[in-house]
């Protein structure tokens, strides 16, 4: 019952009378808080990979902040006397008995550590798994550029937030990660010598480091991390969330479920639900277990040394490089050192932070994308995608070679040598590889949404003839196969195409000449079901030569020019005679 | 959306009031819209919206079930987190390792079900109990309207003038001229994070006739305690055993040969009795390299493995380190203890800018 004259007094009433009232007489914040109950949230699984992210960032806050209740962060050197008998009169830094204090002194510390550093680990692999969703459906491109910077940014704080704080312990493997830091420091040009013995405080390890990390660790890191996330997030919600095709789903458009109560039910849920998952993996999966690597010693080394999971493709960089160096003027160039340690990551990080400027200007694309791709549907961005995976990919196994070859009884010097070709061969395969199987899907799409799906039944005409059934697509599934992205500004034709000859601005010139040249090779794609054909009996020569010139030419990319037929035929006739 | 539109028909059945007329403003609004209770009639607030979110679910018996469901779920949350709580006040962790384990065990068991079991309530609350609906909202161009622009253009124009910061470029320049050395300041401040290296990579605190130790242990070795030929030990210099500075650069290896096995580039004249000893610093990166191949003779860092040739002067077989491990000159004492004869060299560890 509503009328004009006031509701009956419900609890709800009774809240928006007392608390809304109180709060609107001195914020002013009926409207907006109205939209903001009223934000509609898309829908896909995908979008739970930020989340998850963003999840762990909180959970490691929260852990992190009772952590630091008990460590400490010294380097002063104590014998220690405590529970974990093995270690029993052994010298070692107070940051590493502080930390056995905190596993085997501290009621739940155990777990609360153990939950810290699995969260840890989920908060980097959710971040890597949420930018290539973000890459392969395109959601980075206009007006989602600075979010798509912001998350660079967060991916290189998170890896140094990473090693910083498994660092801390002062535990013989982490402090053998600072060790390579230091001589990865020290290889570094011209300020590296420099740079080592400020970070240190002077020669290796010295006294500082534990306590400089622990700084940056918790204080300055994190702050710039929550400053970062916070401008995501409102950038997120001020621009509204992206959504897969579908039914409806346009680039004008938003559909979903309410903030309230749908999404805040929701992602409260899953917030709650990465916490049970990190505490059920922390009780049960031991990470970590500094106890039994020791206190740090620079004379000592354990055999499989290895960083977490998301240095791993450092660790395998540096194992993979030959030994090159150079002594030239009395400086030592360590090749063998600098390359590996900033080469992939830094052409990995210009790359993906330049590339939707790149296939900006590529395409001439200006227009607001709220509507993601299909990976399939731009095949050659899907290819770079997989490509670059490849690439980190190989770097990651190659940390781990010494495992491999122990556990499938290989020579250990064969991973590498194979890791030295395949860091070059791998990508390019994958490319290849996944342009093909885009495009194929492509083609797939095309067909069903043309002929419908296949059945597998077979029907006898009164005439005799066999053919199959076809069952047309449905509603919903053909938005999303139909959604492939024709974009804005399509190719001017090749030259000597049907135009009057002259070139289109932007296509003049060398540069203009390479532009369109790559343009065509990222704008490559399978034929569109045209509605140049609807006999039911054409295949994709068809389509292309009645249907759009233009696009036979960005279909060939090195091709003949446009107008004749490019080589893509679709996979015939679905209907078959017989 | 949100837009108050009075033509509708409300969903609880109650009967469609008129279209209300317009009316200059002034004049009397119409009887209908007047009550006989209420005070402030002309600013009566307009019908509310349709509505967009259903009261119910479709399938009422399956929220009824799923609600069941949900409180059972809720409650053993409940008793999970009573029960961490009981666990961390019941079980001691400081006696013994086994008490760590039970503790752990209870804490994260319970901690995993109270949080899990509220998660999973929670998205049966959403997914059986609320309607379930599909809304749009339209999305309005990202770019501002072209009046608002302009305006924003005009005001920011103006500003700038009335700051007189383009007008005077004395005070412009002055100012970013005062910005500069602030700028630089926090940079010149860091400079006592640690000392200039000066030539300290080049040296360690090895010196003629400081005694070679067993690490751990701290005892010095005679030649011939060490006598299975294919062993390795780790040396330390005496009395370094607790500076980890010292021993960070001065870490060695000493091996022990076959007869014969020794051979060039090794430079003999620092072996004692087919005893070699090396910088146990790797040359890559740093890391102690401390693994070895008898039958090869192959001396294997384990971080990025790095194989250098033992009996040959520690020269690179395999892997990312350029150069060979530096060899400690080695001879004996009068009382017939290794000893180191000098300092290395060359410096040992990882390549550096300066290093040539």
């Amino acid at each position: 019952m509503s009328n004009v004259n006031g509701a009956p007094a419900g609890p709800v009433e009774k809240l928006l009378a007392g608390t809304g009232t109180f709060l609107d007489d001195r914020l002013r914040a009926a409207k907006s808080t109205r939209t903001f109950l009223r934000k509609i949230f898309p829908d896909h699984w995908t979008f739970l990979l930020g989340e998850i992210a963003l999840y762990s960032f909180i959970i490691l806050l929260l852990t992190g902040t009772f952590l630091t209740f008990f460590f400490k962060p010294s380097m002063t050197s104590v014998v220690y006397h405590g529970t974990y008998t093995k270690l029993h009169g052994v010298r070692m830094s107070e940051a590493y008995a502080s930390t056995l204090n905190i596993s085997f002194d501290v009621r739940g510390g155990l777990l609360i550590r153990q939950i810290h550093h699995w969260a840890a680990d989920l908060f980097v692999a959710a971040i890597l798994v949420h930018m290539l969703r973000i890459f392969f459906t395109g959601a980075y491109r206009k007006p989602r550029e600075f979010n798509w910077l912001i998350g660079i940014v967060m991916y290189t704080l998170a890896l140094l937030e990473g090693l910083f704080g498994y660092s801390l312990p002062d535990d013989l493997l982490s402090g053998t990660g600072l060790r390579i830091t230091e001589g990865v420091l020290l290889g570094i040009p011209i300020v590296g010598t420099y740079g080592s013995f400020f970070l240190f405080g002077g020669q290796f390890p010295g006294h500082d480091i534990i306590p400089r990390l622990y700084i940056l660790h918790v204080l300055l890191i994190p702050a710039l991390l929550l400053a970062l996330i916070s401008a995501h997030l409102f950038l997120m919600f001020h621009q509204k969330h992206t959504q897969m095709p579908g039914k409806g789903h346009t680039d004008r458009n938003v559909v979903g479920q309410p903030l309230y109560p749908y999404f805040a039910a929701k992602t409260g849920s899953f917030f709650l639900f990465i916490f049970g998952v990190l505490a059920l993996l922390s009780t049960f999966a031991q990470i970590n277990p500094i106890w039994l690597y020791g206190p740090y010693n620079p004379a000592e080394i354990s055999a499989g040394s290895q960083p977490d999971f998301y240095m791993g493709f450092l660790e395998g960089s540096l194992r993979m490089m030959p030994n090159w160096s150079w002594n030239l003027w009395g400086h030592t160039f360590a090749w063998n050192v600098v390359i590996p340690a900033l080469v992939p990551l830094g052409l990995i990080l210009t790359a993906a932070a330049l590339w939707p400027f790149i296939e900006r200007w590529l395409t001439g694309d200006q227009l607001e994308h709220h509507v993601l791709d299909r990976p399939r549907n731009a095949a050659t961005r899907t290819a770079i995608g997989v490509a670059t995976v490849t690439f980190y990919g190989i770097l990651w196994l190659e940390g781990a070679n010494d495992v491999i070859a122990d556990h499938f009884s290989i020579s250990l010097y064969l991973t590498t040598e194979i890791a030295r070709y395949a860091i070059f061969i791998g990508p390019v395969v994958a490319y290849w590889l996944t342009k093909r199987i885009c495009l194929g899907l492509q083609r797939k799409d095309a067909q069903s949404l043309l002929h419908g799906y296949e059945t597998g039944m077979i029907r006898m005409t009164p005439d005799g003839e066999f053919i199959e059934e076809e069952q047309p697509v449905p509603e919903e599934a053909r938005a999303v196969l139909a959604a492939r992205q024709d974009y804005a500004i399509p190719l001017p034709a090749a030259d000597g195409g049907e135009d009057d000859g002259v070139p289109a601005p932007g296509t003049r010139g060398a540069v203009g000449k390479l532009r369109l040249r790559f343009a065509r090779v990222l704008l490559e794609g399978a034929p569109p079901a045209g509605d140049g054909h609807g006999n039911g009996h054409g295949n994709g020569h068809a389509a292309i030569e009645h249907g759009e010139p233009e696009r036979a030419a960005v279909t060939t990319g090195d091709g003949p020019p446009s107008g004749t037929a490019p080589d893509h035929p679709t996979d015939g006739p679905t209907t078959h005679s017989g | 959306m949100g837009e108050h539109d009075q033509d509708v028909s409300r969903p609880d059945g109650e009967p469609e009031r008129s279209r209300a007329p317009y009316r200059v403003i002034g004049t009397p609004a119409p009887a209908e819209e007047r009550t006989l209770l209420g005070t402030a009639t002309a600013d009566a607030p307009p019908p509310p919206a349709p509505r967009e979110l259903p009261a119910e679910p479709a399938d009422l018996a399956a929220a009824k079930r799923a609600e069941r469901i949900i409180a059972a779920l809720f409650i053993l949350s409940a008793l999970a987190g009573i029960g961490f709580i009981a666990a961390y006040v019941g079980l001691e962790v400081q006696t013994n390792l086994v008490a760590v384990l039970r503790s752990n065990l209870a804490l994260g068991i319970s901690m995993s079900v109270a949080f899990l079991a509220l998660a999973a309530g929670g998205v049966l609350w959403v997914r059986t109990v609320m309607p379930d609906v599909e809304l749009t909202e339209e999305r309005k161009p990202l770019r501002s309207p072209e009046d608002a622009r302009q305006q924003f253009a005009e005001t920011f124009r103006e500003s700038t003038e009335a700051s007189g910061f383009v007008k005077r470029p004395l005070l412009r320049r002055t100012l970013i001229l005062a910005s500069l050395p602030l700028l630089a300041a926090p940079v010149v401040l860091l400079r006592d994070l640690g000392p200039l290296p000066g030539t300290k990579l080049r040296h360690t605190v090895w010196r003629k006739g400081l005694r070679l130790t067993i690490a751990g242990s701290n005892a010095p070795i005679r030649p011939a305690d060490f006598d299975s030929p294919g062993g390795m030990i780790t040396v330390i210099p005496e009395g370094y055993a607790n500076d980890d500075d010292a021993i960070a650069k001065a870490a060695v290896i000493i091996i022990k040969f076959e007869p014969g096995q020794l051979a060039y580039p090794t430079n003999l004249n620092w072996t004692v009795d087919n005893i070699v000893a090396y910088s146990k610093i790797c040359t890559h990166v740093g890391c102690p390299v401390a693994l070895y191949e008898q039958t090869t003779h192959h001396i294997l860092c384990p971080c990025h493995q790095s194989t250098f040739d033992a009996p040959r002067g520690a020269q690179v077989l395999f892997g990312p380190a350029t150069r060979p491990l530096p060899q400690l000159p080695m001879g004996t004492d009068s009382e017939g203890y290794l000893v180191a004869l000098s300092d290395f060299k060359v410096p040992v560890g990882p390549a550096f800018w300066e290093r040539g």
